[in-house]
């Protein structure tokens, strides 16, 4: 470490990783096994990260089940995406599938097995054989804690490799020079309130996705989309951010997860009338089919007033027909959950849910190599030089307009390690550090002094529940134009009161309150930019329903969009739908 | 409903105190974290971590009552008031409820918390039967929220030396995986007065666990294990 930087300490590594979850942690592995010096910064102690929540399993054709291939596997994914999926990257992630799945266990990670001792796998929704056949049985499961079976031997394996962790340490900014290049981050140790330079020749954004801007979601506290914050402040724009998924059964009024699991082991939904109404939505599929569709269908039925309870708010998620011997061994997480959460025992009673903010289909624009790529000058999209991004921060896009259950944690290992080798190959042509002006910290710090101004003003909690209410009431599962307009203005309006928010806490030591400050700031940003986008998407695609323009429509809208902080500006780029090596799946009617 | 908190702050405290709050507005289903977040807004000054709010993530393990336990699942209406709420024991205070838990994850890093496999690798996954992968339940889900631990008095007399219930825990997960190929080792480097015979089987870590997993038992199977790798 040195202080000849003004001041503010230093360090320096290879690479810096910011956000400690699956896709950071698979990635600094990749590059510390290449010999890099790597740094991963993450706000929260690693296994802390929301990866850790993560329920039903990971997506790989290993037909230990039923059988299956990697193409069926990229089919159903080019499916679920509702065509927007690029089919590049998506043939990439489904055909690395299988091999990663069984390096993970090679490093220790707890699958569930099978009576020949092989990997447990478990049917999922949107899964077929044959190009939409039978069901197919294709996920990887460690019970129902996968995610943090996964995430914690990711993390053991870096204790191995001798990481440098940077825990509880809070990005504020990425530092660019006049050239473009990203040189690092201006970083905040929580415990201390000291700001503290880190330069990298390559910087990783793994910061996950922004699930806080609903009020009622499955995601933890974390999850404020500070990666794609820190990208649109420095002028990067995000990519389909109007897609935001919406997990069909999250305790109702609650949100806590109830694992699409439980409905691949057997359960389903039922109304107030006892109907089984998938049978309606999605005569084939059911209960497993896409996640946008189930959510739709629930939304549906309460609407119409066949929802549960007194207010007719919810409707029931039915696993008490099902073995309590398969509940307990597959759903044990589920079932505790739901009876701290629900006061349910699934064993006895059906749980009641409703479709939660979920998932960010949306990102940072990358290739398939993990490098954030930006078009330039109307033409093809070029690499910002030394910045990659994966996960859930990120829009490759493997997930396109709907993502399938089981995908994000194939995501993440997938394009962690393909980040980590693509950082490789760049580290071998850049041998030395550029040089790190003072001009380019300044604007950074700026930005954190900000939050040093003192006196009167509102607080961020306040502003926080507004933000989240806002964005549920108007940009919810169903929008139409003149509510999402509205939105828009509300959003805008707790944009312009951010600027006169205050912090009463001024202490250094352990300020959370500084840090729930600057992850509303991100939250704010991304929420202008979701509501934008939906606005100007004038048809319904995956996650995206616009009750005024019904359909999809690929004429017009089989493009990704892209906006700009600068001037609220979108602008598009076509979707990549030539694959590596097969043959395209051109957009089809998509039916379940 | 009446709480009392424990508040600390180096900067300006001279030392820790007791904060008398009230908090009217309860909703029934409230979680003590779900309370902890309202007393935030009134004070943003109140210092605490929490995440994933579900029990997953491990980062809010306080001193409820005088039980260690995760405040997003300890339900209010389970705690008797005024509802005594304080930093994990033990451990050194950086600020109000947040402890340092630094000498905690090294004790986890010093056990060599990853599978260890000498041979080459087969190229499809180990095989493992549902026999075999069964021995890892009850050990896996730990959420390293550090709440045994700190209810550990061997844990508090000897910190530096005794890996404390977490770490052992972690150390069986390994010990009893079939793939695992370092069980001299793991069993070699627990061996001495310390690191692992500090446990007297109090059965604190147990107690509070809130994931209903059982220190105490994993520790006692690693003791049979050293004992036969003796013999």
């Amino acid at each position: 470490m040195s202080h000849a930087n003004y001041g503010i300490a230093k360090h320096r590594f290879d690479t810096l990783v910011i956000g400690a979850g699956g896709g950071g942690l698979r990635a600094a592995l990749q590059l510390a096994q290449a010999e890099a010096t790597v740094a991963v910064v993450s706000k929260v102690f690693p296994t802390r990260s929301h990866t850790v929540a993560a329920q039903g399993g990971m997506n790989a054709a290993l037909a230990n089940v039923s059988p299956d291939n990697w193409h069926w596997h990229m089919y159903d994914t080019v499916k679920g995406s509702d065509y927007l999926g690029d089919q590049d990257a998506i043939e990439y992630m489904c055909r690395a599938a299988s091999r990663l799945v069984i390096e993970l266990e090679h490093m220790g990670v707890p699958f569930s097995r099978l009576d020949n001792g092989k990997i447990y796998q478990r049917p999922f929704g949107g899964q077929s054989q044959n190009f939409g056949g039978a069901q197919a049985a294709r996920t990887c499961a460690a019970a129902d804690r996968t995610g943090h079976a996964i995430l914690h031997s990711l993390y053991q394996q870096n204790i191995r490799a001798k990481t440098h962790f940077f825990d509880e340490f809070f990005a504020v900014d990425l530092l660019l020079d006049d050239e473009g290049y990203v040189l690092g981050a201006l970083v905040l140790e929580i415990e201390t309130g000291e700001p503290l330079i880190i330069e990298a020749k390559t910087t990783l954004l793994a910061t996950g996705g922004v699930g806080q801007l609903f009020r009622t979601n499955t995601n933890a506290a974390i999850n404020t989309g500070d990666g794609m914050g820190m990208a649109l402040r420095a002028g990067i724009p995000v990519q389909d951010m109007e897609f935001f998924q919406f997990h069909p059964t999250g305790i109702a009024g609650k949100g806590m997860l109830m694992s699409e699991g439980a409905r691949g082991e057997g359960g389903y939904l039922i109304n107030k009338d006892g109907e089984r109404f998938m049978e309606r939505y999605a005569p084939q599929a059911k209960d497993l089919a896409s996640r946008d569709v189930v959510s739709r269908a629930i939304a549906t039925e309460v609407r119409e007033g066949r929802g549960c309870g007194e207010k007719g708010d919810y409707v029931l998620l039915k696993l008490d027909h099902l073995d309590p011997e398969v509940i307990m061994k597959r759903l044990p997480g589920i079932r505790d959950m739901a009876m701290t959460f629900a006061h349910v025992d699934p064993i006895e009673k059906p749980i009641p849910v409703f479709p939660t903010a979920h998932y960010t289909m949306g990102g940072i624009p990358t290739d398939r190599f993990g490098q954030v790529v930006v078009p330039v000058n109307q033409g093809t999209a070029e690499p910002v030089p030394g910045l990659y991004a994966v996960g859930e921060c990120a829009c490759v896009s493997v997930h396109g307009a709907n993502r399938l259950g089981g995908n994000s944690l194939l995501d993440i290992v997938v394009f962690g390690r393909a980040a980590g080798n693509k950082i490789t190959e760049y580290l071998g042509e850049s041998r030395y550090h550029r040089p790190m002006g003072r001009q380019y910290v300044d604007k950074a710090l700026g930005h954190l002094a900000r939050w040093d101004k003192r006196g009167k003003g509102e607080s961020i909690g306040a502003l926080r529940d507004a933000l989240q209410r806002t964005m549920e009431h108007y940009c919810g599962v169903f929008r139409i134009e003149n509510v999402l307009a509205e939105g828009l203005a509300k959003v805008l309006e707790i944009e312009k009161r951010l600027e006169d928010a205050r912090l009463q806490d001024h202490s250094k030591i352990f300020n959370t309150a500084r840090i729930e400050a600057l992850e509303l700031e991100n939250l704010v940003s991304l929420a202008v930019a979701t509501v934008t986008s939906a606005l100007a998407r004038q048809e319904s695609r995956g996650a995206h329903t616009r009750i005024d323009y019904p359909d999809r429509d690929d004429e017009r809208w089989l493009k990704h969009t892209l906006f700009y902080r600068d001037g609220r500006r979108l602008d598009y780029k076509p979707v990549t739908t030539k694959p590596l090596t097969v043959d395209s799946f051109p957009p089809k009617p998509r039916v379940y | 409903m009446r709480f009392s908190i424990y508040r600390y702050n180096p900067e300006t405290d001279k030392a820790p105190y007791m904060q008398d709050v009230e908090l009217t507005d309860i909703r029934p289903d409230m979680m003590l974290l779900d309370a902890l977040r309202e007393l935030k807004k009134k004070d943003e000054t109140l210092s605490f971590r929490f995440s994933c709010g579900e029990g997953v993530c491990g980062s809010d393990a306080l001193n409820i009552n005088g039980r260690n336990g995760l405040s997003c699942i300890t339900p209010l209406v389970s705690l008797a008031e005024p509802i005594q709420v304080r930093p994990l024991p033990g451990m050194p205070v950086i600020r109000d409820l947040v402890v340092d838990l630094t000498q905690f994850y090294k004790h986890y890093r010093s056990i060599e918390p990853y599978l260890i496999v000498h041979d080459p690798v087969p190229e499809e996954e180990f095989l493992q039967t549902p026999e075999q992968r069964e021995k890892l339940d009850g050990l896996y889900e730990c959420i390293l929220c550090g709440a045994c631990s700190t209810a550990c008095p061997s844990f508090w007399w000897n910190p530096e030396l005794f890996r404390g219930p977490a770490a052992l825990l972690q150390s069986y997960r390994f010990l009893a995986d079939s793939r695992d190929q370092a069980t001299a080792d793991r069993l070699q480097a627990l061996e001495g007065p310390y690191r692992l015979f500090r446990c007297h089987t109090i059965m604190n870590c147990a107690e509070v666990c809130p994931k209903g997993l059982n220190p105490t038992r994993a520790i006692g199977e690693i003791k049979k294990l050293l004992l036969k790798h003796i013999i």
